[in-house]
């Protein structure tokens, strides 16, 4: 508990503004229920993501967090296993129900794996490729995208002299920035992050969680961690899940230095 | 680690060991064989001249008929089979991994129909052939063939591509590929040495294949310039010559042996060769 305590009080010099009750939501879930066979995996979860913040998913493995990032990205139509009831509304759509493109629907939220998948393709192509997948066909602006947000994330002057070479090259902290860099590239309005720096050193955690601190001025963060330090230090707005169940949400302050719940001040205590 | 251990760690490693010298030893002794007993037979007249009269009783003249017959045969039943079980692979893997019970139940047949004999590929071939009114021809081969490797390649490169992580599956939707895009344009570049191996698996079956190919592409002393002629492949220059009363008529069978022997070695090593390099140039 004294580190944790120590650590919020950094943080608070740092970053963070607390989340008015009106913040404007990007994305809401109402009444999310998510089955596997028999088994109730998510029940009745009702969320809202604040625009331009970084929410964090925050709970014990199993709990259920990655399925809901899942679900905000239709990632769920893949495993014929699970079977998703509810809404989740990103600005006015509900993507559950909806007979529009999916493609189109994930390009709005880039994803960031627990760890990083690059394409089998140069470290270039990689980047280029949701760009193409887009319709972009002028090079030059391909080229400008690609620069743009390699720069975005760090990577640009690592990789400038080695673009066509494979990504299978760089360090594993390089490979989750480029696949960042990839994400960003299709122009999303949400980042959704799966324990993305769970395979990661400290030092590139450090990176990654520096980038998403600069990059919630443009996008909307849902980071999914059980590294209760990781979220002390990012998070906007906190979301704590248990065994499917949403048992607390809001601000860090107040979760973190007031628990109401029995789960999360066990949580808190385990954690440190 | 306490005695027992040990020991049972030593016999493991033992026995592991004979299995695996033991395969080595006897693998490289039937090669040895074949090249000993056709070392007499080999020539350049062999492998650059068609059968003259007479051949067959230990006349002049060479097998060209059957190493291009075999060649046509094999190339053209792979690409067959490239073109049919690659999308096949891609779907079974990509698309029914949604529904597991018809995947399954796909894989099952499929490795039920690797399994069966291609005597029964052969039967069916020339059934098809009589069906369809052809003759014995290098076309009702590479059919026949095909259909003979069409299940090594879809299943092995299945296999393969079952091995890809699920996430890359992730990191591609969500970049907004569809399944197709995503299956032809990263699923499958991942695969693709799987699919090399696929290929030279099926081809090695196609090219060394005897059984399939005695009714449906029949056997001729020319080389086949047209798809509805018949023609002659080295897995029957083998079975023809090795039953002759006459010595010579059966070291060549063996040099024959040898020769099918070094065009699988040799298109193996060029395949691997080309995917190494094809996996580099890629990236360009």
């Amino acid at each position: 508990m004294y580190l944790l305590k120590k650590e919020m009080m950094n943080v608070d010099k740092l970053n963070h503004v607390n989340i008015p009750t009106n913040s404007e939501s990007i994305l809401r879930v109402n009444n999310l229920n998510v089955y596997a066979g028999e088994h109730h995996i998510l029940k009745n979860l009702n969320v809202k993501i604040p625009k331009n913040k970084v929410t964090v998913l925050l709970g014990p493995s199993g709990c259920g967090k990655t399925t809901l990032l899942k679900c905000m990205n239709r990632l769920t139509d893949i495993y014929k296993e699970l079977s998703v009831s509810g809404s989740i509304h990103i600005e006015n759509d509900n993507i559950l129900n909806t007979t529009k493109n999916i493609p189109s629907i994930r390009q709005k939220m880039g994803l960031l794996g627990q760890r990083p998948y690059p394409l089998p393709v140069s470290i270039y192509k990689n980047v280029a490729y949701g760009i193409k997948l887009k319709g972009v066909r002028d090079n030059k602006l391909i080229d400008y995208n690609i620069e743009k947000h390699l720069k975005e994330v760090g990577l640009w002057d690592e990789v400038k002299d080695r673009l066509h070479s494979s990504p299978q090259s760089l360090s594993i902290g390089q490979q989750q920035r480029l696949c960042l860099a990839r994400g960003l590239a299709v122009k999303p309005r949400i980042i959704l992050a799966d324990e993305p720096t769970s395979a990661l050193d400290p030092i590139s955690s450090k990176i990654i969680e520096n980038l998403f601190r600069d990059l919630k001025k443009h996008y909307t963060i849902v980071l999914v961690t059980h590294v209760l330090r990781q979220a002390v230090r990012i998070a906007d707005n906190v979301v704590f899940m248990s065994n499917g169940e949403i048992i607390e949400q809001g601000t860090p302050d107040k979760l973190f230095k007031n628990p109401q719940s029995s789960q999360l001040q066990e949580y808190l205590v385990d954690g440190n | 680690m306490n005695k027992r251990k040990i020991i049972e760690e030593k016999l493991f490693r033992a026995f592991s060991a004979f299995a695996t010298y033991s395969l080595v030893v006897i693998l490289a002794f039937i090669i040895i064989m074949i090249f000993v007993k056709g070392f007499g037979a080999l020539s350049w007249q062999m492998v650059f001249d068609t059968p003259k009269g007479g051949y067959y009783y230990g006349g002049e003249g060479g097998v060209l008929n059957a190493i291009i017959g075999s060649l046509y045969i094999s190339v053209g039943a792979t690409s067959i089979a490239t073109i049919v079980g690659i999308p096949a692979a891609l779907y079974i893997n990509i698309h029914l991994s949604r529904y597991k019970q018809i995947q399954n139940t796909i894989r099952y047949i499929l490795d039920a129909l690797w399994g069966v004999p291609s005597i029964v590929y052969g039967a069916f071939g020339f059934a098809l052939m009589l069906f369809l009114g052809m003759n014995a021809s290098l076309l009702a081969g590479i059919i026949t063939v095909a259909l003979l490797i069409i299940p090594i390649v879809v299943r092995t490169f299945d296999e393969v591509l079952s091995t890809i992580p699920k996430g890359l599956h992730e990191a591609s939707l969500s970049l907004g590929s569809t399944r197709s895009e995503m299956a032809f344009k990263v699923i499958f570049k991942q695969g693709f040495p799987g699919f090399i191996t696929a290929l030279l698996l099926a081809f090695g079956r196609g090219i060394g294949d005897a059984a399939s190919v005695l009714f449906t592409a029949g056997y001729t002393d020319l080389i086949p310039i047209h798809l509805d002629e018949p023609t002659a492949t080295l897995p029957l220059v083998i079975f023809f010559q090795l039953g002759s009363p006459i010595p010579e008529v059966r070291e060549r069978a063996f040099a024959a042996a040898a020769l099918l022997t070094i065009i699988i070695l040799f298109i193996s090593l060029s395949a691997r060769f080309l995917s190494k390099r094809f996996s580099k140039t890629n990236l360009n």
